[in-house]
């Protein structure tokens, strides 16, 4: 328990630590980075409580594709003119402390709500839950329901990835001028007599073919 | 304080979803940063669902958990087509700079 507790602490401190990081710091690349560093503790976290599939997930899904995209994007851009520089613009305006103070009103907020889940502890067992049942794997009990009760928003999350493909795909598709393309549309509907002409030569006159 | 319960994950989701929050309002100059700092609220969020999930002995908050990652990596592909294009056109993503919307 002890030791379970220590590791917590260190994960979530590291965690916090690393969201600090992607806000504040000053190249973003390195706030790329702490962003990973957030995920993997995170995910740790995650399998330590019990949710072993929800963090390998993360860790394939958020390291393996997303901060590699943002790692992508953030190479693809000028990013050495693009200092990340808050709290330090020229011309301080007034939005800062207002935005501190909104955000230590939302922190105080969510701090309330999860004192007020410990105030009142038997809401606890008032839920009529679908149960964990501790005898198979965390997977197992997910892959259970995940393809039979959840089957329709199962499906609908992959029209959603769908979606977002052809959109980037779209979006980022540019039209570049000056170079050879294959046309399929002209390629297809091509006919004959479009292509071939005949023409009947005359002997020892030749031909002029320009069209 | 040794026996980790629900409450302190719950105070880890909410110092996290704030960060984020922090990072949205008070960044000046990069719009990349500001979707990472989209990224951490969803992790919050994931955070918050899975512990309840765990706490309350029900599976279902992982399952959502699943979808909300699923529309995380959509949000951050086309997010991220968007501020290529924008650089693409404009040549900046410097928050301050970007301004067409106000005409």
């Amino acid at each position: 328990m002890i030791v379970h507790s220590i590791f917590f602490y260190i994960f979530s401190i590291i965690a916090i630590f690393s969201a600090i990081m992607v806000t504040v710091s000053r190249n973003t690349v390195h706030s790329v980075f702490f962003l990973i560093l957030d995920f993997i503790s995170i995910s740790c976290l995650f399998i330590m409580i019990g949710a072993e599939f929800i963090g390998m997930i993360m860790l394939i899904v958020y390291v393996g594709a997303v901060a590699v995209l943002f790692l992508f994007v953030v190479m693809m851009l000028n990013v050495s003119q693009q200092k990340n520089e808050w709290l330090s613009g020229e011309k301080n305006s007034n939005h800062i402390p207002i935005g501190l103070l909104i955000s230590a009103l939302i922190f105080f907020e969510l701090i309330i709500v999860a004192g007020g889940w410990k105030y009142k502890p038997e809401l606890l067992g008032s839920f009529n839950s679908m149960g964990i049942d501790l005898t198979t794997t965390n997977t197992h009990q997910i892959g259970n329901v995940l393809y039979t009760d959840y089957i329709h928003l199962f499906q609908l999350s992959g029209m959603i990835l769908l979606v977002a493909m052809v959109g980037a795909i779209v979006l980022t598709f540019r039209k570049r001028e000056g170079i050879k393309r294959q046309g399929y549309f002209r390629q297809i509907s091509r006919e004959r007599k479009d292509g071939v002409e005949l023409i009947d030569v005359k002997s020892k006159k030749g031909v002029k073919i320009d069209v | 304080m040794f026996d980790i319960g629900l409450g302190h994950y719950l105070i880890l989701g909410a110092t996290i979803f704030t960060i984020g929050v922090v990072g949205i309002f008070l960044n000046r100059k990069n719009i990349i940063v500001i979707l990472m700092s989209i990224e951490l609220i969803l992790l919050a969020v994931n955070i918050n669902l899975v512990s309840f999930s765990i706490y309350l002995n029900d599976l279902s908050g992982q399952i959502f958990t699943l979808f909300i990652l699923t529309v995380a990596a959509a949000e951050a592909a086309i997010g991220l087509a968007i501020i290529v294009v924008y650089f693409r056109n404009s040549g900046t993503i410097k928050v301050q700079e970007i301004d067409k919307l106000k005409g």
